[in-house]
């Protein structure tokens, strides 16, 4: 595949070496000559130096036969111009853009990128995994299946220790995929399952019965 | 007609002062509060702090039921970003914006939007005065 990347920061050196080392062609767009060179020097000669929001980068870069580009500057307005430009102009395929406020998803979906990736939502909900008190941690979205991955842990102090989980008012279209218990092989939960505390439960769940699935399986 | 101009450099402190001269409800954004300073003393509308790509700020601005958004901020990407928000996702009707390089030129007639390029109407001046 012909893979675009726009911006030769740290996101971008070593998403450009991953997808190097899986076999595609890649050139990336730096406006900077003194990352271009060093990334020229260390990864070979893929970088081009220019400004990826320009048409005429583009278009010496070759990006109408592109299959992709992704957009990996700091800059929220600056990868949104550049995949609009690859996307309008050049009719690439697939644009997928770096967000830093997680508010410009919305806003970037609605003007034409094909996917957005928020860096700062992925990083806080990180964090949030490993502070206690956040019960319900997102580990994948398939937005355009309206369906999300969630990991829940169950307090010790929780009303549905020791409930089956088929007397838990579950919404009908979540689906637990795995539980993962100390000292146990993680196992497929079954409606007769006893939930116990500290348990880790992998569902998938329609975005909007988060909520309702997050009530049930704590019983608040 | 209301109007918001989002970047209250040079240009858009004059324009936010005219059109209040004209008699305009005039919302001046920029993130910037020394920007403000540029406003003339007697200036009627208003001066609002905060950024222009943030919804809830444009809402605090009164894009909803704006007639017209200008936006002249320094960067030009910037600038394309907030007219496509003004534009799509708030339906303002009169969105107008300005872009310093010329190479865009393509990219705004490809997005709908209503540019300027000061380069370009600077240079044309500068020739018609040096030609006669």
């Amino acid at each position: 595949m012909y893979i675009m990347i726009v911006g030769g920061g740290r996101l971008g050196y070593h998403l450009t070496q991953a997808l190097l080392d899986e076999g595609h062609e890649i050139l990336l767009v730096e406006k900077d000559p003194t990352i271009c060179d060093t990334i020229n020097s260390q990864l070979g000669s893929i970088c081009l130096r220019g400004d990826g929001c320009e048409a005429a980068t583009l278009e010496q870069a070759g990006t109408s036969r592109a299959d992709m580009l992704i957009a990996v500057t700091g800059d929220d307005e600056d990868n949104l111009v550049a995949c609009q430009v690859a996307k309008h102009k050049f009719k690439v395929p697939r644009t997928i853009a770096r967000v830093r406020n997680p508010r410009n998803e919305y806003i970037f979906k609605k003007l034409g990128v094909d996917v957005t990736v928020s860096s700062t939502t992925i990083i806080l909900e990180q964090i949030e995994h490993e502070v206690p008190s956040h019960a319900l941690t997102h580990l994948l979205a398939i937005e355009d299946r309206g369906v999300e991955i969630v990991e829940i842990r169950i307090p010790d102090d929780a009303s549905t220790v020791g409930k089956e989980i088929k007397e838990l008012p579950l919404p009908a279209e979540a689906r637990l995929l795995l539980t993962i218990r100390q000292d146990e092989k993680p196992f497929v939960p079954k409606a007769e399952t006893t939930l116990a505390a500290k348990d880790q439960i992998i569902a998938a769940v329609p975005l909007e019965a988060e909520e309702t699935f997050r009530a049930a399986m704590l019983g608040s | 007609m209301k109007v918001i101009i989002m970047g209250c450099g040079r240009v858009g402190a004059q324009l936010a002062s005219l059109l209040d001269k004209d008699g305009h409800q005039v919302t001046a954004l920029d993130s910037d509060p020394y920007s403000f300073r540029r406003l003339p003393a007697d200036f009627g509308g208003e001066a609002l702090l905060g950024n222009g790509l943030d919804e809830d700020i444009l809402k605090k601005a009164g894009i909803e039921n704006a007639d017209a958004f200008v936006v002249v901020t320094q960067g030009d990407n910037r600038n394309v970003m907030a007219a496509q928000i003004a534009k799509h996702i708030f339906n303002v009707p009169k969105v107008v914006c300005r872009i310093y390089d010329p190479l865009r030129r393509d990219l705004y007639a490809m997005l709908g939007l209503e540019a300027i390029s000061p380069t370009t109407v600077f240079a044309q001046l500068l020739r018609e005065k040096l030609e006669g």
